[in-house]
């Protein structure tokens, strides 16, 4: 089950735990992304709080939790290769997984057609 | 996002970078591109190993003609300006009455008392007429927005145009000449901002699209946006007016003592002078310094330099200017301003990134040599 959010994130979900990372769209308008600074597992994150930083050569990003949850693990692949971020955003460009407070708020997050519709607006 | 830049000016290549996919941004009120569709990394390297051409349009182009125009632009000045000869070019500061740099700029003498100016496009509103209430009444300041001004930049550049022009092959760094390339009439100098050899090439407004077009046809050339252009100063360890220079910081605290003309330091005739002065004989509260920093975080302008924890509890001591990541030398790197006793390089400092202690040491200027044709 895939999600986004209008910050430009995806959110994937398998039971209570969300994989979280940026769209296409995000990675193509932050461009070359340089270092990603990601929240530390165990951290307690409320719906939009500011949780991971991404780097590009220009500028740093904000990159927000979609719902409310706990940190579990975040991606070690980028701490080494940040580049993940623009050539796989949607794959190995991971960011973070956390377990949600919960899951049914899920659903409420936009579904791709959704998503794209808004990309398109812009 | 293509709306917000309705109020925003364009330069004569507006829309050959729409055409090339460039994405547009607001920068000193006009409309530029930041990067093309090949990336800012991409666009950085290329500048380093093969040439890329740069619209740097928004940049204010002057001519300053008459009798006496060298010793008039030198009121606004510390720079040697008379003493600098027919098809030379010199960086300067246009410096404040209380010593402040009010631009930094490029002077070049085209002929005796015929002087072509280039300034920063956030600054030109106020060089221009600062320079023109020091001008006698037979010298007279032009500016010249039907001009643009393209930099063709990297180590490839001089080779590509040799043979379009031979007269381009014969400048070295700081060199400038008024010839024809792809039968346009252009005032070129062996000069930029990136580091690498290379040109600026000022060019009729309504020729220019033409011109670009006839330079990006050239074998292996790619355009660059400021993205690039602001990497490649940092690694070259070059100022940005409004970040690493602004009316507070002298010329001393920057580093730029070497603008400031022989002559000039003997007859302390320039504005600003005394401030001057004072801190070549007393040492300034300040000074710019290069930044490396440890890990891959980057660290951008605004960003508070502290002491080590260990040291003095870690109190805060200057602040960062510019700041970001560096393609060539592959990790992050700063300019920033701190008091002259932490100005040693290899000195250890914290950087303050949304809170965290980021560790740092002062590094010599530049990150990565310049390679200019000397």
């Amino acid at each position: 089950m895939l999600r986004f959010t209008k910050d430009h994130e995806w959110v994937r979900l398998d039971g209570r735990i969300a994989t979280v990372g940026i769209t296409d769209h995000a990675q193509t308008a932050l461009g070359d992304v340089v270092f990603v600074d990601l929240p530390e597992p165990g951290r307690e994150v409320a719906e939009a709080e500011a949780c991971a930083v991404v780097e590009s050569v220009k500028a740093a990003s904000d990159v927000y939790a979609p719902l409310a949850g706990r940190i579990t693990e975040h991606n070690p692949a980028l701490a080494e290769a940040p580049a993940l971020v623009n050539s796989d955003p949607a794959g190995a460009g991971w960011f973070f997984r956390m377990e949600l407070a919960d899951p049914a708020a899920f659903e409420a997050l936009m579904q791709e057609p959704e998503y794209l519709a808004l990309v398109e607006s812009l | 996002m293509a709306d917000s830049n309705d109020d925003l000016l364009q330069t004569p290549l507006d829309a050959l970078h729409r055409s090339l996919g460039a994405r547009m941004v607001p920068f000193a009120g006009y409309a530029m591109p930041v990067q093309y569709p090949t990336g800012i990394m991409a666009e950085h390297q290329a500048t380093r190993t093969g040439a890329t051409l740069f619209d740097v349009s928004h940049m204010g182009q002057a001519m300053l003609a008459g009798p006496g125009a060298a010793a008039a632009l030198e009121r606004a000045t510390p720079a040697d300006i008379q003493g600098l000869k027919p098809g030379r070019q010199r960086y300067l500061l246009l410096t404040t009455d209380d010593g402040g740099v009010l631009d930094d700029a490029m002077a070049a003498t085209l002929a005796p008392d015929r002087l072509f100016l280039v300034l920063n496009a956030s600054r030109k509103h106020l060089d221009l007429p600062r320079i023109a209430g020091f001008l006698p009444p037979d010298v007279v300041l032009t500016p010249r927005p039907d001009r643009a001004l393209l930099a063709f930049q990297g180590p490839a550049a001089a080779g590509l145009l040799a043979p379009h022009a031979p007269a381009l092959a014969a400048l070295t760094f700081m060199g400038i000449a008024e010839t024809t390339l792809f039968g346009q009439a252009i005032i070129a100098s062996r000069s930029g901002y990136t580091g690498e050899d290379g040109y600026e090439i000022s060019v009729a407004a309504d020729e220019a699209e033409d011109f670009a077009r006839a330079l990006l046809a050239l074998p292996g050339v790619l355009p660059a946006g400021l993205g690039a252009r602001d990497s490649l100063r940092l690694e070259a360890g070059l100022c940005l007016y409004g970040q690493d220079l602004d009316e507070t910081i002298s010329a001393v605290e920057a580093g730029l003592v070497w603008t400031i003309g022989k002559r000039r330091r003997t007859d302390w005739d320039f504005p600003g002078a005394a401030r001057v002065r004072d801190e070549l004989a007393h040492g300034a509260p300040r000074r710019r310094v290069g930044i490396a920093i440890d890990g891959r975080q980057p660290a951008r302008a605004g960003t508070p330099i502290h002491l080590p924890d260990g040291s003095e509890g870690g109190r805060q001591v200057g602040l960062i200017t510019s700041g970001g990541f560096g393609p060539t030398v592959n990790r992050p790197i700063a300019m920033g301003y701190v008091p002259p006793g932490l100005g040693v390089d290899g000195t250890a400092l914290h950087l303050m990134v949304r809170g965290k202690p980021v560790p740092a040491t002062v590094a010599p200027l530049p990150f990565h040599p310049h390679r200019y044709l000397r």
